[in-house]
């Protein structure tokens, strides 16, 4: 019998971003309905699927190495087997620390996906690429809404103040190497990272959410 | 006998589900196309990757092909090789006479946020550059929403990647 082509540990590089655009795709989703306008149920309910679209095309690559399929990677595992940062699972109903994360993660997903790029796995680095070309819009948009909030004095401090509460959370999305240019780009120093590895209590209930249906009737085909 | 030209013909006719006038071909999707005994294998790159036409094309293509006798092979290709620059001219055009705005041609380094609020972009329905952004995001991801002031009329705005 062979080896599959590529480690394990390889197809986890993957695991980690696509556990994060997914799980913070839904939580995006949830502001379909109820944003604080209609432009913003739109924009939400459209980087929310751009982030799972982002997730499925890295969990196809993952799951060729892993020998399973996109669905069962997003799906199958139990909540500790995801990789997810804990940024992305915390449960935000508040408009300005939704935008608060969402400003931190475009800005270390852009600095992610850059490194990906120059990735020497071929199919890794083009798809970075691919992947890249379309958060362009959704930092635009994250953009736009951090310099709105910042543009009155009550936005700007319920702004900067989420920012302040996140950013250790922020700082865990990136491997260590990269947290510097983080730093850089959102202009605060560094500080202990909320890691990677282990997981809020807020992931347990989305979880149970989103694989409710696939839970229902294992091994339908939907 | 099936051909390479006999395939691209038949793929010509295969719709976007989301934009049913224009085709694979017109989006730029098709990358290559070869024939070996009777099968006929298709490399196609999906546009946004969050689109959920990508299934429905794919099928599109692979029904196309059995129509012309032979046994389809259809390879998704993720990488960097599509941009709305792929998209043909007789595609714009179809995208225009439907009420969608072409997209813009891409510049080096990608859109910026001072792009798409600049009046550079033309109303379908009557030609005026006196346009406005409207959300960058619309009802799928491919498409951003303006609005014409000389017209008064919103309109759908294909996004630059």
């Amino acid at each position: 019998m062979s080896a599959p082509a590529r480690s394990r540990t390889e197809a986890d590089l993957v695991l980690a971003p696509a556990d994060d655009e997914l799980i913070l795709g839904w939580r995006d989703s949830e502001w379909t309905g109820i944003a604080p306008f209609l432009e913003e149920d739109v924009a939400f309910s459209s980087i929310a699927q751009g982030e799972i679209g982002h997730a499925r095309a890295l969990y196809e690559l993952a799951a060729a190495e892993l020998g399973t399929t996109a669905d069962e990677l997003a799906l199958d595992r139990a909540p500790d087997e995801y990789r997810c940062a804990p940024l992305v699972e915390l449960r935000l109903p508040d408009w300005e620390r939704t935008i608060a994360r969402h400003w931190l993660y475009e800005r270390a997903d852009a600095i992610r996906i850059e490194a990906l790029k120059d990735s020497p796995w071929n199919a890794l680095a083009g798809l970075a690429a691919k992947i890249d070309r379309e958060e362009v819009y959704h930092r635009m948009h994250a953009d736009m809404w951090a310099d709105r909030l910042r543009a009155t004095e009550e936005g700007s401090r319920r702004f900067e103040a989420a920012v302040d509460e996140l950013w250790p959370f922020a700082l865990g999305l990136l491997d260590e190497p990269l947290r510097g240019r983080l730093c850089e780009t959102v202009g605060r120093p560094a500080a202990a990272p909320v890691e990677r590895g282990s997981h809020t209590e807020e992931l347990r209930p989305l979880w149970e959410e989103m694989t409710m249906v696939r839970r229902s009737a294992p091994g339908a085909t939907w | 006998m099936v051909t390479e030209e006999l395939v691209w013909e038949a793929l010509a006719s295969v719709p976007d589900p989301e934009i049913p006038v224009v085709s694979v071909v017109d989006l730029g999707v098709v990358r290559e196309v070869g024939v070996l005994d009777g099968s006929v294998r298709i490399e196609f790159t999906p546009t946004f990757l969050g689109c959920p036409a990508l299934e429905a094309m794919r099928d599109g293509m692979a029904a196309a092909v059995r129509k012309l006798g032979a046994e389809p092979e259809i390879e998704v290709v993720l990488d960097d090789s599509w941009s709305t620059d792929r998209i043909t001219p007789e595609g714009r055009r179809k995208l225009r006479e439907s009420g969608f705005a072409p997209p813009a041609p891409r510049s080096a380094g990608g859109p910026t946020l001072v792009q798409l609020q600049a009046q550079a972009f033309r109303c379908p329905y009557c030609d005026s550059t006196e346009t406005r952004l409207e959300n960058v995001f619309g009802p799928t991801p491919c498409r951003s929403i303006r609005y014409c002031t000389s017209c008064r009329q919103p309109f759908e705005q294909f996004k630059t990647i």
